[in-house]
């Protein structure tokens, strides 16, 4: 939101009236504001010197010099190399963070397309569909997400069969209480020229995108620019695969024993947690979709109908570019939600930022304000930086007034 | 006109009377509105068809756990082990009576908890008196809530020796107790302290402007999971050496600062939907800015915030179960505790502990979120769209 200029008008001035410069209103102003600055200078100064004479009696001694130690604890899922005999603190602290990366933009995909979904389905005007979504909302907004992470976790997924009578589907997708396993492509010699491919096929939509719709605004003509760029893809990426050799072969899950063998394993604790963010958080999503396609006037529709759209054509050209306007800046500090709560994968042991550094780093190395300070300052820089996206999506999607 | 035998013979008029048409298709009544709501087309069918799958998969189970299968007495596991009871088992209900005493109060001594139930009385006495419209004195009321009860209660819960009421250690407290303690400290301290710094981000002084920016950014911007951990954590080191703040006290500590931040964000709301002229008006009166903003600005702010400071109060209700993960004995965590218990160990006492604490969390949180809603209703102006003209 934008800061609205303080409204209070100056006092009028009655210095003359009682000749008093206690009535001044700037040596007022500015009388509070020294009283505030000291209190907070008074607040700081005791709480630094407080911290440092207890840790001078804890023995703590304060710096990042742990950063570096060896970290001699292993973290079940890590998106880049690490191990508990040779990786330091500060890289498990990147593998936290990659983990809250990783489970947030998952989530933040999937709970806008339930919300979408749910938000829409809120407005059918078949009863029995609006009547469902409204119970999904209500249901899901209404139950803690620490509960509903508990139920996922403990009371659905660990009631999972054990490995050996895992559900499995043409014995390459295994489903048990220790995860899903699914077959981990690996990337051979050559790899390189399919993300080659890929580019390629992206510059090549785009181009042709941009001259379809130059050639509609010219002509009138319409172009299947989705079929289009579907095939464009394709051909593409089938080109790049067979020129490089097939380069990419996967590794099939297997049950050896007692235990699934080989495959990607993507942990229990992974699923529960993306599964209880993405729905709750869609609840709220819903919400917000449903309010922003109300407020789109009701006399849009009306001028679409009597221009001759159909029905879904207004949706998708008139009225959803409208709704994004109200819908994208409450979306947003949802989505910030999501990756806030995130956080509360340390209830169900999820290796993300806060348990593995707000939890097993700080327990081991007890140094509770590097660790308290380093992991606030990662959530506000997230909040900062998306707040700032915000006001520049804003900036451009406000309304031109003459 | 009767010029029928002139134009009699002009192709374009008609000489016989046209059939009459098929009366209209049913307007109004039960299949009127079926064929309007639920089949006016091909994917509308197909909509209403999977909606009832929908239901036909959810709804019967969960009638049949909840409530035809489920064992309401027992003593212990075997009540809730199929081999027992000789059909399916659905929620063992009878865990939950067992444990109900320590999900409501935790380990609170057995001759003292008529102090707590007089603590739930009065609460909900303040509440019925300040939510309820039609109640009288809503000002004594408030004074009542926010000023008499949360002294009453902390010396009827914590105890006052010299009173005749024994010390309970706050390590005792547990359940619903101190589920509603945290909520209650919460929103006792966030209301006034974000009502402050609604002002201070609203003020014409830049440094006190400042300060309020800060403050309520930063605790906006991290998660209450880290609050907590840092009030747990930090807390003590800030404090002078020999101070250790009570256990119980931290997360609260942690809990009013963050809900003062999004208090303050609602409050600020009300306070930019005041009309300029509001303040024009009392400034030519005389008021100063304290008088101004006593008896014009938050008196109509606070009116106009009512549902968002309900809502926040929703979000605050909710995010309590966190301090379980601080080691604090909530519902959350008496629950998780008592779902470890050998003695009630059996496949369907975890679902069934878990469904106690939803349907008590869901009757809490819907309920006070129906009231926002009704008070939006009536402090409506009338101009927003309503939500069947789409």
């Amino acid at each position: 939101m934008a800061r609205t200029p303080p409204v209070q008008s100056p006092p009028p001035d009655r210095g003359d009236a009682t000749g008093s410069w206690l009535y001044n209103p700037a040596v007022r102003g500015a009388a509070y504001q020294v009283a505030l600055a000291a209190a907070v200078v008074l607040i700081l100064y005791e709480a630094s010197t407080n911290a440092i004479e207890n840790m001078r009696r804890l023995g703590i001694v304060s710096g990042f010099g742990f950063w570096n130690a060896p970290a001699g604890f292993d973290i079940n899922q890590r998106l880049i190399s690490y191990s508990s005999t040779y990786s330091t603190y500060g890289e498990a602290f990147w593998v936290g963070l990659l983990n809250t990366l990783l489970v947030a933009s998952a989530g933040i995909v999937l709970a806008t397309v339930i919300g979408f979904v749910v938000g829409i389905a809120r407005l059918s005007r078949n009863r029995i569909v609006s009547f469902l979504a409204a119970c999904y909302v209500e249901f899901f907004r209404n139950i803690p997400l620490l509960l509903q992470l508990y139920v996922w976790y403990n009371a659905v997924l660990r009631a999972l069969p054990a490995p050996r009578q895992s559900l499995s589907t043409a014995d390459a997708v295994f489903l048990n209480n220790r995860g899903l396993f699914v077959p981990a492509p690996v990337f051979g010699e050559g790899s390189g020229l399919l993300l080659v491919a890929a580019v390629l096929a992206c510059a090549a939509i785009a181009v042709f995108g941009r001259w379809a719709r130059r050639d509609q605004d010219r002509t009138g003509r319409q172009h299947a620019t989705g079929l289009v760029s579907l095939a464009l893809f394709a051909g593409f990426m089938a080109l790049g695969w067979f020129a490089a050799g097939r380069p990419v072969t996967f590794n099939v899950p297997d049950l050896r024993g007692f235990n699934i063998v080989g495959g990607l394993q993507i942990y229990p604790e992974f699923v529960a947690l993306l599964l209880g963010l993405s729905i709750y958080t869609a609840s709220f999503i819903a919400e917000i979709v449903r309010a922003g396609m109300l407020s789109v006037s009701r006399g849009q529709t009306e001028a679409a109908y009597s221009l001759g759209l159909r029905p879904g054509i207004t949706q998708r050209l008139v009225i959803i570019p409208q709704a994004m306007r109200v819908i994208v800046p409450p979306l947003t500090s949802q989505l910030l939600n999501l990756t806030k709560n995130s956080s509360l994968a340390v209830a169900i042991g999820y290796p993300d930022l806060v348990q593995v550094f707000m939890g097993t780093v700080l327990n081991q190395t007890g140094q509770a304000i590097e660790c308290v300070v380093i992991t606030m300052l990662v959530y506000l820089l997230l909040s900062l930086l998306t707040s700032l996206a915000m006001n520049i999506y804003n900036r451009r999607v406000a309304i031109v007034e003459r | 006109m009767t010029t029928s035998g002139k134009t009699a013979s002009a192709a374009y008029l008609r000489t016989t009377v046209a059939p009459p048409e098929r009366p209209p298709p049913l307007t109004s009544g039960p299949l009127a509105w079926l064929r309007e709501n639920l089949l006016s087309s091909p994917l509308n069918v197909a909509l209403t068809l999977a909606g009832l799958y929908i239901v036909y998969v959810l709804v019967p189970p969960a009638v049949r756990f909840l409530l035809v299968d489920a064992v309401w007495t027992g003593e212990d596991r075997n009540a809730c082990l199929v081999s027992a009871a000789g059909q399916p088992v659905g929620a063992c209900w009878a865990f939950v009576a067992s444990r109900l005493r320590y999900f409501v109060y935790g380990a609170y001594p057995d001759g003292q908890l008529w102090r707590v139930n007089l603590v739930f009385a009065l609460c909900a006495a303040g509440i019925v008196w300040l939510l309820w419209t039609r109640a009288p004195r809503k000002d004594l009321g408030a004074i009542f809530f926010f000023g008499l009860f949360p002294v009453a209660a902390v010396v009827l819960l914590y105890g006052w020796p010299a009173i005749g009421l024994p010390h309970v250690h706050t390590s005792l407290w547990g359940g619903v107790v101190v589920t509603l303690v945290v909520a209650f400290a919460g929103i006792v301290v966030s209301l006034p302290f974000g009502v402050l710094l609604a002002l201070g981000r609203r003020s014409r002084l830049p440094l006190v402007r400042l300060v309020s920016v800060t403050f309520i950014e930063f605790w906006r911007g991290v998660p209450l999971i880290t609050v907590l951990i840092m009030a747990n954590t930090m807390l003590p080191l800030f404090l002078p050496g020999n101070m250790s703040p009570d256990k119980l006290l931290r997360p609260l500590v942690g809990v009013a600062l963050f809900a003062s931040a999004y208090m303050a964000e609602v409050v600020r709301g009300g306070l930019q939907a005041i009309p300029k002229g509001q303040f024009e008006g009392a400034a030519s009166l005389g008021l100063n800015y304290w008088q101004t903003t006593r008896l014009v600005v938050l008196p109509q702010a606070l009116r106009i915030v009512i549902p968002g400071i309900v809502n926040t109060f929703i979000g605050l209700f909710k995010d309590t179960s966190l301090v379980s993960i601080v080691g604090i004995f909530d519902l959350m965590r008496t629950i998780e505790v008592s779902l470890a218990d050998p003695r009630w160990a059996t496949p369907v006492t975890a679902a069934s502990g878990y469904a106690f604490a939803a349907i008590f969390y869901f009757v809490c949180c819907f309920g006070m979120s129906r009231y926002s809603i009704a008070m939006e209703k009536r402090l409506a102006t009338g101009h927003k769209r309503q939500e069947t003209d789409r």
